[in-house]
């Protein structure tokens, strides 16, 4: 664990008391983000997403599988993350750790719940044969907020996938059929106030973190809450409707960096 | 996941619950003998066992904070709680629901008074259905105050969904498998304040604001019953006495 010099805590806290952050953003600002698809060749879809100087790239690899028996003719998804060691100091090799444990589930309720993907388009042979998408992630340089960059990159390198039909001889390839995506954001509270897309810096004296994923229409898609921190009903409502806005102008982007 | 079960009939749920009713809730303190604090919880179908060791040395040792305590809380479901069997041991779920169940009672349990301690709470779901972090953490939460360790609150936890497009409190068995969405809750009664909060599914703004409130209303009817659990324990032990 890093320890943040105490003086680094107070230099942001006292900022945050006038209202201003330590790279001049505006509490509800995200960071600059960058979006890059198509970056692997060996994979069906992928993408490098930049979110300030947190650096994620996502990768897409799909198989033909047995479905689950519950849902015999739709396709299945699967997310894993790793924070692999050359992105931050605290980082290990080895099996996951509950951190990246918890972001691979949140990146995959996101996905899952909002059922972007169509799932029931996935079917090849009802109970016996279905696509399976596996989507990785792998955090290349940790400068915070990497719930948003993991579940953004996903969501990239999602709509640029294509079905890798004909490597299966299963005839052409074509699109991953999916639906509109929920966009992630994330705030974290420290000393009272609550500010979105927390850089390492701020992420490191937070109290408490709101994941909210949102779709077009506004409406919620999946939450998650972290840290030991709390928040009042007030401040969950407050994070919602910023998330909201700022979701809408993230999809804008996303829209375009896939060329849609 | 489609499906063409209907979850409500004649503003009835399938199991004959109203909107804002729970399943039947029963919250009993100081079950097992070895641990410092334990307590059996069940919850509609749901059968639940917490037990609190500890504050004790922290180990492995580099987890010890200088500071202030740690606590370490394991969900675990048995292989047997569920239909299918669940292969034992921690799955990416339940590793998940630790993560989130311990943050929650870090925040209420006074920690600065035990530097490079750990509070052991151990959760065992022994026969699951729906809701069993809300059930775990409930539990967790009179466990820990069984085993006397300083808290701030009793934390408690509710979940509220949607069910063929009507929010409702506390989803069963089928309502989370067929159902629109869920969000558990927990919070710190005293304050308000939200400790955990999950969820998955589809909900509108409004929808989410009832359902929240709903989630609200639901901890703080169990919050109730926790305090009854414990304070009759302490009632048996005059008793005896």
């Amino acid at each position: 664990m890093t320890i943040t010099p105490a003086i680094k805590r107070d230099y942001i806290a006292n900022l945050a008391k006038d209202g201003k952050r330590a790279d001049g953003r505006k509490f509800e600002d995200f960071r600059n983000i960058e979006i890059e698809t198509g970056i692997i060749s060996k994979a069906e879809g992928s993408a490098k997403v930049k979110i300030g100087n947190t650096l994620v790239i996502a990768g897409i690899k799909m198989d033909v599988g047995e479905p689950y028996p519950d849902s015999p003719d739709s396709g299945v998804m699967s997310t894993a993350a790793e924070l692999i060691p050359m992105a931050s100091p605290d980082f290990e090799a080895g099996p996951p750790r509950e951190d990246a444990i918890e972001l691979a589930r949140v990146v995959d309720r996101g996905i899952r719940e909002s059922e972007i993907i169509e799932v029931d388009k996935l079917c090849i042979e009802p109970g016996e044969k279905v696509w399976i998408i596996f989507i990785d992630i792998h955090i290349l340089d940790y400068d915070g907020n990497l719930f948003d960059a993991a579940s953004l990159a996903s969501l990239a390198a999602l709509m640029t996938a294509k079905v890798p039909a004909k490597r299966f001889e299963l005839g052409e390839d074509y699109p991953l059929p999916l639906k509109e995506p929920p966009i992630s954001c994330t705030s974290v509270k420290f000393n009272g106030v609550t500010i979105m897309d927390p850089s390492l810096d701020e992420e490191e004296i937070a109290e408490a973190r709101l994941t909210v994923a949102t779709d077009e229409k506004g409406d919620l898609r999946a939450m998650q809450k972290g840290l030991n921190g709390s928040f009042s009903v007030d401040e969950v409502k407050k994070i919602i409707k910023v998330s909201i806005d700022t979701g809408k102008k993230i999809r804008e982007q996303l829209y375009k960096s896939v060329g849609k | 996941m489609k499906t063409d079960i209907k979850l409500l009939e004649n503003g009835k749920r399938l199991d004959g619950r109203k909107y804002d009713e729970l399943r039947p809730i029963k919250i009993e303190a100081g079950v097992l003998h070895r641990a410092e604090g334990s307590c059996y919880l069940e919850w509609g179908g749901n059968k639940v066992l917490a037990a609190v060791y500890g504050p004790r040395e922290a180990v492995p040792r580099h987890t010890q904070n200088p500071l202030r305590a740690i606590v370490n809380a394991r969900y675990n479901m048995a292989a047997f709680s569920v239909d299918d069997r669940k292969r034992p041991g921690p799955d990416r779920r339940s590793r998940e629901i630790s993560k989130v169940i311990s943050e929650a009672l870090e925040n209420v349990i006074i920690l600065e008074n035990f530097p490079r301690a750990s509070i052991d709470v151990n959760i065992e779901v022994i026969d699951a259905e729906a809701g069993t972090r809300c059930a775990g953490l409930t539990a967790a939460a009179v466990a820990l105050v069984d085993a006397g360790i300083p808290m701030r609150d009793i934390p408690v936890s509710c979940a509220a969904g949607k069910i063929d497009g009507q929010v409702v409190i506390d989803l069963g068995k089928n309502e989370d498998n067929y159902g629109q969405a869920d969000l558990p809750v927990a919070i710190s009664p005293r304050t308000g304040e939200i400790l955990l909060m999950q969820m998955d599914g589809h909900l509108t703004m409004d929808e989410f604001n009832q359902a929240l409130d709903l989630a609200i209303k639901g901890c703080h009817i169990i919050s109730d019953l926790q305090k009854k659990a414990i304070m009759e324990k302490y009632q048996k032990i005059t008793e005896v006495k």
